[in-house]
């Protein structure tokens, strides 16, 4: 058996493995479909009754109405899939990222500036580094 | 005889390619970046290649979770633009090189590389935006692309040292080809960041400087980087840096640099940008 622990040594971080992909493949294929504008439109025109043409869980569901970015990704979003849902909003990549943070669109973009995270005390929760 | 004169790397994150499309290359924000592959327009303009060999990612645009092909090759006669969820790019569509990416696809699947064969394609960011850098905004592109699609969406990627080892029997195709042609070989993507999670945002030059470093002359140390020393020290999407493996590895041993550029932030993004030119001298056969 495949041995992910030490993805969970690692702060703030979801890795999409398969046991993910196979937990988030509905919530992810219905991003696949707002590649197609006329899927944009009906999805923004009634967005619960879109999602509910897919077998999504609920919490799934509830997680794209809330826009809650680190939901979707706990219950196995993958976030280039997810991205089709900002691009629908008209969101930048750089402004969902920070809404993932805990930051303000500003304060992210300030730290981006700046130099960006550093990795000090974010490579391991385990080693303290 | 088809024969790899250059290797270049490039970042391709998109909000590069929105910025070139909607003519914002010289705002504060963005100028420094451009201003880093001046060098490159002119270098391209001088020395057009045949084909480039484009390696890059989708970014679930042609790849949805329904198949996860692990190395790709496009051997259509072209390649249309993906509507990525804002719309397609307003760029030329991409022109292939159907026999020259068939006959990789067979000496690579040959040589024991296990490509998927693909005939029908969109192309996203990870694609356009390269050229786009490289050749700004023409009404065509004015080279052939092979695209090579690798899969750094679900974990896990292919190992640097597998991708390197790709990038030595590109090599070998490549040699074969009986038409003199030249060829170019780009690795896309990169460098350090995390574009999810608490922990988006992360940049780490002091890893950055160093890959660049080994990409010229020391490679041997790149290969051997776990994926999990990826996830830590370069964010959960600098992984598709073992994308850069493919083209250095098509160059060989010795290279020349030719230029170099590095620059934080694009977005979310450290974009870094090598231009390697391989010494003929040097051309052993690698393992």
């Amino acid at each position: 058996m495949v041995d992910n622990s030490a993805f969970d040594d690692i702060p703030g971080t979801t890795v999409f493995t398969a046991q993910r992909s196979h937990q988030g493949f509905h919530l992810n294929q219905f991003c696949m479909s707002l590649m197609k504008a006329e899927n944009r439109e009906r999805f923004r025109a009634d967005e619960r009754a879109y999602l509910d043409e897919w077998p999504m869980t609920e919490a799934q569901k509830q997680a794209v109405l809330d826009r809650d970015y680190n939901a979707m990704l706990a219950n196995g979003g993958n976030v280039y899939f997810l991205a089709k849902i900002f691009a629908t909003d008209g969101i930048s990549f750089q402004d969902a990222a920070a809404s993932m943070t805990g930051m303000t669109v500003e304060e992210y973009a300030a730290m981006m500036l700046a130099g960006g995270r550093s990795p000090e005390g974010v490579r391991s929760i385990r080693e303290g580094r | 005889m088809a024969r790899i004169t250059a290797g270049l790397t490039t970042s391709h994150v998109p909000a590069i390619g929105r910025a070139i499309d909607l003519a914002m290359t010289d705002t504060d924000y963005w100028a420094p970046l451009f201003a880093g592959y001046e060098w490159t327009t002119a270098w391209a303009k001088q020395t057009p290649p045949d084909v480039v060999i484009l390696v890059y990612n989708d970014h679930a645009s042609a790849f949805s979770l329904e198949l996860i092909p692990t190395f790709a090759i496009g051997c259509a006669d072209e390649f249309a633009i993906a509507d990525e969820g804002f719309g397609r790019r307003p760029v030329p569509t991409v022109i292939g090189h159907a026999d020259l990416a068939c006959h990789l696809a067979q000496s690579l699947i040959l040589d024991e590389f296990d490509m998927t064969v693909v005939n029908q394609m969109d192309v996203d960011h990870g694609l356009t935006v390269p050229l786009s850098l490289v050749y700004g905004t023409p009404a065509e592109w004015p080279v052939k692309v092979i695209p090579l699609a690798v899969n750094v969406v679900q974990y896990p990627p292919p190992t640097g040292e597998r991708c390197f080892k790709l990038g030595r029997a590109i090599a070998r195709a490549v040699a074969a080809y009986p038409e003199d042609l030249n060829v170019q070989v780009w690795g896309t993507g990169g460098m350090s960041h995390q574009l999810q999670g608490p922990r988006a945002g992360l940049i780490n030059q002091e890893f950055d400087h160093a890959f660049l470093d080994d990409m010229v002359s020391n490679p041997d140390a790149l290969r051997a980087i776990s994926h999990l020393e990826y996830l830590r020290e370069s964010g959960s999407e600098g992984i598709e840096l073992v994308m850069w493996l493919i083209m250095r590895g098509a160059l060989g041993g010795a290279v020349r640099e030719l230029h170099r550029f590095y620059h934080v932030p694009a977005s979310n993004t450290a974009v870094g940008h090598l231009v390697l030119e391989p010494i003929a001298s040097d051309q052993k056969e690698l393992s």
